[in-house]
């Protein structure tokens, strides 16, 4: 049995289904991240003051990955446009382009998320605070070895744009440590929303990636078989990648701007 | 989207138009990079520039590239739901944040 209106527009809607089915979806996504979005909100207002870090992530990496979803974004409009044009070659060179441009983009939040999960506060027996990254290779069962600072309150690790550029080693006897942790999503509510926020979002990356992929790769016999068919899959995926740079457009300025 | 135009010179008003909204996003990032270290008076601000900034990238975003400022009446009409709950969803966060309960009386 053939499916109905995948092609030519339904006579009330005006649009094919998929299409309406896609807008759909995205308006439960936006309920989705604007649920998140208002616990940001709401954490962020409801923290005492001075207690919210600033300046935690890396500004020039987050700038890099806005530019490179959105030229991803362009280059998926681009392949829909080809399709369009019947010129499969370039539509073969535009979804490419934007899966190797999404495949960046995680790999560069993967490194970020690395950065966060190697990163310790570590309290010693005395109240003194040294707060660094874990050198892993130099770390033995008698000793744990930062490349950091010493801090002696916690607050002085609130504003990460006044801390020092140069870091030194330092080594840490283990049996001098109360507590150590990693700038993990437990280690307090900031870092909790930012890996609840960027996560949901980088599955979505990865979900549209693994569609672009099939479309690019064995989704792609549509075409030979009923190429209007085929471009209105190409355009309904690149909906969702648009709304996923969306989200990023708002996550980026929230979390690593203000 | 572009119904008058058809094949090679859709492509080719697309590649035009992405090309144009590609410089735009840019540009408008990294002047929002730069108002979160301007020396602004306010944070509120400096908060509230950069999150027009912001906006305004959404609507080139959802405006040209999702085609939304040429689409069905019925895209509309669904989005306008979504837009009213997602006002009232962030209305309650505003509205929840100024609710601070009374002292007790003693």
């Amino acid at each position: 049995m053939e499916i109905a209106y995948t092609v030519q527009p339904r006579p009330d809607t005006g649009v094919y289904n998929a299409k309406l089915g896609m807008w759909l979806f995205l308006a439960s996504e936006v309920m989705l991240f604007g649920g998140l979005f208002s616990a940001y909100v709401f954490l962020r207002m409801g923290a005492p003051p001075d207690t919210w870090p600033q300046g935690w992530l890396s500004v020039p990496l987050g700038t890099l990955n806005t530019l490179l979803l959105a030229a991803s974004a362009v280059t998926t409009l681009l392949a829909w446009a080809a399709c369009k044009a019947r010129r499969f070659d370039r539509f073969k060179l535009h979804l490419g382009l934007t899966l190797i441009l999404g495949t960046v983009f995680l790999g560069i939040k993967g490194y970020e998320y690395r950065d966060k999960l190697m990163h310790y506060e570590v309290q010693l027996k005395d109240g003194r605070i040294a707060d660094g990254h874990l050198v892993r290779a130099r770390t033995t069962s008698d000793t744990v070895v930062l490349q950091g600072r010493w801090v002696s309150d916690r607050r002085e690790l609130l504003d990460g744009r006044r801390a020092p550029r140069t870091h030194e080693e330092l080594v840490l006897p283990r049996d001098q440590i109360a507590r150590m942790q990693n700038y993990a999503p437990r280690h307090n509510t900031f870092l909790a929303i930012y890996f609840t926020l960027t996560g949901l979002h980088g599955l979505h990356v990865l979900g549209g990636l693994v569609v672009f992929a099939y479309l690019w790769g064995p989704g792609s016999r549509l075409w030979h078989v009923d190429p209007e068919h085929f471009t209105n899959r190409v355009e309904v995926a690149g909906l969702f990648w648009h709304f996923v740079d969306l989200v990023w457009i708002f996550l980026f300025p929230v979390l690593y701007l203000t | 989207m572009k119904e008058e135009l058809s094949g090679e010179a859709l492509y080719r008003a697309t590649v035009a138009r992405c090309r144009t909204v590609l410089w735009v996003v840019a540009a408008v990032t990294l002047c929002m990079v730069g108002a979160a270290y301007a020396p602004l008076p306010q944070p509120e601000l400096r908060v509230g520039l950069i999150l027009a900034a912001a906006a305004f990238n959404a609507f080139l975003v959802a405006g040209h590239l999702m085609h939304l400022l040429r689409e069905r009446n019925v895209i509309y009409s669904l989005l306008a739901f979504t837009v009213l709950f997602f006002a009232a969803l962030m209305g309650l966060c505003v509205w929840a944040h100024g609710d601070v309960p009374l002292p007790a009386r003693g």
